[in-house]
């Protein structure tokens, strides 16, 4: 019992870190029905922004997280300038190969800035445990995460439902031709949705590397769970996201904790296995539009 | 009855939109062979057309959709090298042919959308008015626009497209797919919009009698180019427009 709690403290706590980052994919799928290879390393490049800040620095780790995610978005837009908007929008392989060079490049600056060897990432939350049952601890970190994706979630809800660059969003998200004949510029409208979904990766980067160590290759072994997150979620569904986050976390850490001989590095494949059934069974996700013809 | 666009607009009128020599291809195939029209301030014009004949490709024309050559002025200004949002800003609404919403946004997130150009505060009662005229919109407002019918959704697009409180709104066949009926009650709306509201309309239609019966003046489009052009009478009077057009 002590231990299936730990377990799910400890599948909670990854989970909503996953989510973090599967709802940056989740955005830019919307903006452009593709995913952003690119969107780990992008958080990768924040989370040691952070590092940079905080310890190299000094400054508090909650500021700099907060700097770090303005600078990817920062980032984010350029990126989006000057390789994305050239395509049009509909321009499917380009794009999908431009994120996958971003994804080497990026990977690659990291490892030329800032070394390849592992770090210790400060996490913005105290350690120490709010409550203990036996060998089951309820850590401050894992409290911090949950809420800090759920407040993040909600902020965004606000944004997309009720501020206009929102509007101008969904609006990109569901019909390119219509946006234009109701004025709404739909680059700068698609750079927004980069720019927010890199402030979003590089903080939920800044929640899970704590746990682990920041070196260059971090981020692949989160995307591949923040990928089935988000495919299991339905791709188009932020709320999705969150909860196929949090069930990805659970089955992670469920399944490497009680079939013993699934090693942890084969938990990855669990991932990959996840994706793959849902792709083949349930295409649309638990939450995602069933998808209707585009005209 | 002539071919020559500005002998039927009487002096002293504006012309709120000008097109001369339009040319637009898709590929190597020409599909405007230079065409002229014009629309006054304040009335209503109509371009009929068979399928093919280049009807919604002249609208995109107008709403820098598509790269073409030649003039496009409104209100005396250049617009053929101005981006669409730009031209929408200008006070251009255009109804695309066939569905022009956001499917996956409420009805009333497509209104809003409709208003995006505008900043005043007058957005809301607008809204609350279009579902007056559309009643079957306002009692749908939180469903997704793609749940509604095509003749709910055509209602939906030409709502979302008055949101912008435009001077000159196209219209791309908007009685396609409607029941006739509902077609009638559509142009009876256009027909007031213009009179009370004073906004200018270009139709695009295949419906040539409703169309004819709301215009001023109305141009005939064969293979990307325009063979007739004369007044809503005229046209209805014209035995090849009869022939072709209103099946009598
Ligand atoms: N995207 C496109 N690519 C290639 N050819 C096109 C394209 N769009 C239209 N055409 C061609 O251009 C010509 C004019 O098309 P357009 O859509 O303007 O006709 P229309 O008068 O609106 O017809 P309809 O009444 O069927 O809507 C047609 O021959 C059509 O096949
Ligand atoms: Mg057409």
């Amino acid at each position: 019992m002590e231990l299936f709690i730990a377990r799910l403290f400890d599948g909670l706590n990854n989970g909503a870190t996953y989510a973090a980052v599967a709802v940056a994919l989740v955005l830019i799928y919307k903006a452009t029905t593709l995913i952003n290879f690119a969107q780990g390393e992008l958080a990768l490049f924040g989370a040691f922004l952070t590092y940079g800040m905080a310890v190299g620095w000094g400054w508090p780790v909650v500021l700099s997280v907060i700097v770090a995610m303005i600078l990817s978005a920062i980032l984010a837009a350029g990126i989006e300038r000057t390789l994305i908007r050239p395509f049009p929008p509909d321009a499917h392989l380009p794009i999908v190969i431009i994120t996958l060079g971003l994804f080497l490049a990026m990977n690659a600056l990291s490892g030329i800035i800032w070394g390849f060897d592992p770090l210790n990432l400060p996490s913005m939350f105290p350690a120490g445990d709010a409550f203990t049952f036996g060998i089951a601890r309820l850590r401050w970190r894992t409290i911090g995460n949950l809420a800090t994706v759920t407040g993040m979630l909600v902020f965004l809800n606000v944004v997309l439902k009720r501020s206009k660059i929102g509007l101008a969003f969904r609006a990109v998200s569901t019909n390119i031709e219509s946006s234009r004949l109701v004025g709404i510029r739909v680059g700068p409208t698609l750079q927004f949705g980069w720019a927010l979904a890199a402030a979003i990766g590089t903080l939920g980067a800044n929640l899970i590397i704590p746990d682990l160590l920041l070196d260059p290759t971090v981020m692949l072994r989160v995307l591949i769970f923040s990928f089935a997150a988000a495919t299991l979620g339905g791709l188009d569904s932020l709320g999705g996201a969150l909860i196929a986050g949090l069930i990805v976390g659970l089955v992670r850490s469920l399944v490497v904790g009680y079939v013993g001989f699934i090693p942890n590095e084969l938990s990855l494949a669990t991932a990959v296995v996840l994706i793959m059934v849902v792709l083949l069974f349930k295409p649309d996700g638990l939450f995602g539009t069933a998808r209707v013809e585009r005209v | 009855m002539s071919t020559d666009p500005s002998s039927h607009h009487g002096s002293g009128r504006q012309v709120l939109l000008d097109v001369k020599a339009l040319r637009a291809s898709y590929g190597v195939v020409e599909v405007l062979r230079g065409i002229d029209f014009s629309v006054d301030q304040g009335e209503i014009a109509v371009i009929l057309g068979a399928n093919g004949a280049g009807k919604t490709t002249s609208l995109r024309a107008v709403c820098g959709m598509i790269t073409t050559s030649g003039s496009v002025q409104l209100a005396g200004e250049e617009i053929i090298d101005r981006k669409t949002h730009e031209i929408v800003r200008r006070g251009v609404a255009h109804v695309p042919q066939g569905r022009g919403t956001f499917p996956d946004l409420s009805v009333a997130d497509n209104m809003l959308a409709g208003a995006f150009i505008r900043d005043d505060d007058e957005i809301a009662d607008d809204i609350a008015r279009w579902y007056e005229t559309f009643p079957v919109l306002g009692e749908r407002r939180e469903q997704p626009a793609g749940n509604l019918s095509g003749g709910e959704q055509q209602m939906l697009a030409v709502a979302r497209a008055l949101m912008s409180r435009p001077d000159l709104l196209l219209l791309d066949e908007p009685s396609l797919g409607l029941a006739p009926i509902v077609t009638e009650q559509l142009f009876e709306t256009f027909a007031e919009l213009n009179a009370n509201e004073g906004v200018t309309m270009l139709i695009v239609e295949q419906n040539a009698s409703l169309a004819l019966g709301i215009a001023q003046h109305g141009y005939v489009l064969e293979a990307g180019e325009i063979v007739l052009s004369g007044t809503g009478e005229e046209l209805s009077g014209d035995d090849s427009v009869r022939a072709a057009y209103l099946g009598y």
